[in-house]
């Protein structure tokens, strides 16, 4: 299809009735996930071969190959769909190809040993929806990235791409469309919660002519990815959102500020941004109306603090990424002191959709203060791994449980943090606990970018809160006094306690340096950085007090508190005494227990991870 | 102009000052260790921080070298919960720089004898990036920096190399509060020493009393960008006609 600039809606609608009537919804296709998780399983391989394997057997008329953005099941990659029956393979290799080509495309069988198992009761299920990861979601944002081609700006069409635009920019003047906004109850999904509608209005008001709109693709929370997978998936909708919100502010210019290390979100947002200027989306004049908006991208150097709306506009404006206070808002005052508005990757995405389908139907799903629905990156100890988005409201335990299927090896649950590196933990007890920006906050944890990391109860909570304590250390930026020094206090402290060197008094100080660091740091990195020590020491303090006064960690996870022993009934196989790197563990007869010599044991728990027969204890 | 009341007095001050110049300009002490007049507020140290309520009846602690003054603003600069912030803010400061005289006399000042932090002895350096902001804002070389970041962060020329944008004026020693930069004139050599750096630079020998008055780089420096001769700086300021 020749695709030529688009001057008016009918353009639009024309263009888009020829790629429908192009396309037949009964063709067989197999649809392979092409996005980083999948790729790190081995998708692109998976594609080569799909595509080898039918042309060899001659069906390149008949099936088309397609490669769509992260459908969120990444434990599960790579993930196939044969359409147009919709059957869901997991975890499919290059050698499952001519199999699937053969039997399943053609012959219309299911592969049985293909399909997703529930691991508990290892039923089968054929098709995606009904699997229990997707069937308590709700993909509003993230149904389109597992169906579309990222770059193929025609199939983004086809699924209703740009219609929002042409709505917007024909039948809405700004301020109904920041009413509109306003009315949806879109919070902003960076982490803050900022009502997007009253951000828009305050830079719209602003005095100025220049104006700029940036997206925030700045994601640095370790095991969050739902910005990166939507910029890999969608970029269009996220383009399509800022044009939208450019048009209402008053704005001409936009930037998508976007971490290096992913590649793949900046390859297929360039091509977006050329795919849409091509036909007349983005740029001079989009759609005929006289509209000018372009977008550049701008990489980010890989601070964590950049993700930090000053510290993004610094770094955008060639500066050191530092945070600036925020007394006079970036509405007003910001990239090169011009009215700035920034919202996050999933915030504009989720503008289309609302301008779309309406502001009553997007207040309809949430909460009270919380609407539409949140992705997010369900990582750590539970079956299911991956990107969930689910409405706002949903509880921890159906997220965790539910979508998650619960702990691996029989576990207990023992906390989730959310919210990323300064979020908080959360207990057992508050598992009920409704998912959204208010209640988050309310328990001492926050919403931030969606990141949920679950424990188990081999997790020490005492150095989960070093981990997080010693990332944040690295990653303020170390302008200011609490932040810089609380943090290596923090984490002295907490080295101290983990190595039994700790005291009880240090509790107090623990807890004066989150008061001093919440109440006087310049950005919210130093304000919200004391969350995971405040917040296990609040749900967890017995863990601490263990550490203290016994010497002991109750998850045997700190090296200092525990020793590896050898149990009566080791019958000398032989496997740790290969394994032990310094020679600590001697055979003394046959069939009688290794000893294990506890002066030279280097505490690498290698003995443990081979003995085959649970003989090495942690005490 | 807007009125505020800071402690409890009523003050006038022009819409849009910071609030700690208008608690200094009416002798109201605030301590602060990053806010000098001759460059523009950071909001490093975090000692200034006050607690306002502002006309809709809003309170928070706010950075008073960075809050602009609005009408209705009520201050308060030392309540119960600041102090105690400053004290933890001094604390930590005691343990990065416990030779410093400045800080340990702030500190007393404070409230604060000891810190409970492991003391760290090999720096002077409290990273308030009055030389850096000097030397970017005042001299306009910005020839100094301050290189890498959180716990690592340091005051530095960028990549540890000696610079040749500096120009020996010695302004970061100056306006360094805490003596982690000094300088050194003897004979026909100045000696700037920081944290990380040392340099050496000729001085210019004044063509009438033959005393070393200045830098030769700086004198350079300022020729160019008077337009004066280069003639006219080989002669000490005491002895230009």
């Amino acid at each position: 299809m020749i695709l030529k600039k688009l001057n008016s809606p009918q353009d639009l609608e024309k263009l888009r009735a020829a790629i429908a009537g192009g396309r037949k919804t009964d063709k067989l296709s197999v649809n392979i996930c092409g996005g980083t998780g999948c790729t790190a399983h081995g998708s692109a391989d998976v594609v080569k071969a799909f595509q080898e394997e039918i042309t060899r057997q001659g069906f390149t008329d008949k099936v088309e190959v397609k490669v769509s953005g992260c459908r969120g099941f990444c434990e599960r990659g790579t993930l196939v769909t044969v359409e147009p029956r919709g059957v869901f393979y997991q975890r499919v290799k290059v050698k499952d190809v001519p199999e699937i080509v053969v039997k399943s495309v053609i012959g219309g069988e299911i592969i049985d040993h293909l399909l997703y198992k529930e691991p508990q009761t290892r039923q089968h299920f054929v098709h995606e929806n009904e699997v229990p990861f997707y069937a308590k979601q709700m993909r509003l944002l993230m149904a389109n990235s597992g169906r579309i081609d990222p770059t193929s700006i025609e199939d983004y069409l086809h699924y209703d791409g740009y219609t929002a635009l042409a709505k917007a920019l024909y039948g809405m003047k700004p301020e109904a469309i920041i009413e509109e906004v306003k009315a949806s109850g879109l919070r902003g999904r960076g982490g803050a919660g900022f009502p997007t509608g009253r951000k828009w209005e305050s830079t719209r008001k602003a005095p100025g002519d220049i104006k700029y709109v940036i997206c925030n693709c700045d994601e640095g929370d370790p095991g969050a990815f739902m910005d990166r997978s939507l910029m890999e998936g969608n970029p269009h909708s996220i383009l399509e959102g800022m044009i939208i919100g450019a048009y209402a502010i008053g704005s001409s210019e936009g930037y998508i500020y976007v971490r290096n290390e992913y590649p793949l979100a900046v390859e297929n947002a360039t091509k977006a941004i050329k795919a849409a200027e091509a036909l007349g989306l983005l740029g001079d004049n989009i759609l005929g109306s006289g509209f000018n908006f372009h977008v550049k991208i701008n990489r980010g150097g890989g601070a964590f603090v950049c993700g930090e709306s000053s510290a993004l506009m610094a770094s955008l404006e060639g500066k050191v990424g530092e945070p600036r206070a925020k007394y006079i808002r970036s509405s007003e005052k910001g990239l090169w002191d011009r009215p700035t508005n920034l919202n996050n990757v999933e915030t504009w995405a989720n503008v289309p959709l609302i301008i779309n389908k309406g502001a009553k139907w997007f207040a309809s799903i949430g909460t009270k203060g919380s609407k539409g629905t949140k992705i997010f990156s369900l990582v750590g100890k539970v079956h299911n791994t991956g990107l969930v988005e689910v409405p706002m409201g949903i509880t921890l335990r159906e997220i965790i449980f539910d979508i998650g299927g619960g702990i691996p090896g029989n576990k207990k649950f023992k906390a989730v943090q959310t919210g990323g590196p300064s979020g908080g933990c959360i207990p057992e007890k508050m598992l009920d606990l409704p998912v959204d920006f208010d209640e988050l906050t309310r328990v001492g944890s926050m919403m931030g970018s969606g990141a949920m990391i679950v424990m188990d109860e081999d997790n020490c909570m005492v150095d989960i809160a070093k981990y997080f304590i010693h990332f944040l250390m690295g990653e303020s930026c170390g302008k200011c006094v609490p932040c810089r020094e609380g943090n290596k206090r923090m984490y002295e402290i907490l080295c101290r306690i983990t190595e039994g060197k700790g005291e009880m008094s240090d509790l107090d100080l623990l807890e004066e340096i989150c008061a001093t660091m919440a109440d006087t740091s310049l950005c919210q990195l130093g304000a919200s950085a004391p969350n995971p020590v405040m917040s296990s020491l609040m749900y967890f303090r017995d863990e601490y007090i263990a550490h203290i006064k016994d010497k002991k960690c109750p998850a045997k996870v700190c090296k200092s508190l525990i020793t590896y022993n050898i149990s009566e009934k080791c019958p000398n196989c032989g496997l740790c005494v290969k394994a032990c790197p310094v020679q600590a563990i001697t055979p003394i007869a046959k069939k009688q227990p290794v000893v294990l010599d506890q002066s030279k044991c280097i505490k690498c728990g290698s003995c443990y991870d081979v003995c085959k027969l649970n003989c090495v204890i942690v005490k | 102009m807007v009125k505020v009341t800071i402690d409890g007095k009523q003050f006038e001050a022009k819409e849009g000052e910071m609030v700690l110049n208008v608690a200094q300009a009416h002798h109201i002490y605030i301590p602060t260790l990053c806010a000098h007049e001759s460059v523009a507020p950071y909001g490093a140290c975090r000692l200034c921080m006050v607690e306002i309520t502002t006309k809709d009846g809003r309170s928070r602690m706010v950075t008073s070298c960075l809050y602009p003054v609005e009408d209705g603003l009520v201050v308060k600069t030392n309540t119960e919960k600041i102090a105690k912030h400053r004290q933890m803010l001094m604390k930590m400061l005691l343990a990065r720089v416990p030779d410093s005289d400045l800080v340990r006399e702030l500190a007393a000042k404070l409230g604060v004898k000891e810190t409970p932090f492991p003391l760290e002895d090999h720096q002077k350096c409290i990273l308030c990036a009055l030389c850096t902001r000097a030397c970017a804002e005042v001299v306009g070389q910005s020839a100094i920096s301050l290189v890498n970041r959180g716990s690592e962060r340091e005051m530095s020329i960028p990549f540890f190399d000696n610079s040749d944008a500096c120009i020996a004026c010695g302004s970061c020693a100056y306006i360094c509060p805490t003596g982690a930069i000094t300088l050194e004139d003897k004979g026909d050599t100045r000696t700037l020493k920081m944290p990380n750096n040392r340099m050496s630079f000729k001085m210019q020998k004044c063509a009438v009393c033959g005393k070393y008055f200045a830098p030769k780089k700086q004198l350079a420096h300022m020729s160019a960008q008077t337009g004066r001769p280069p003639e006219f700086f080989e002669t000490c300021p005491s002895c230009r006609k």
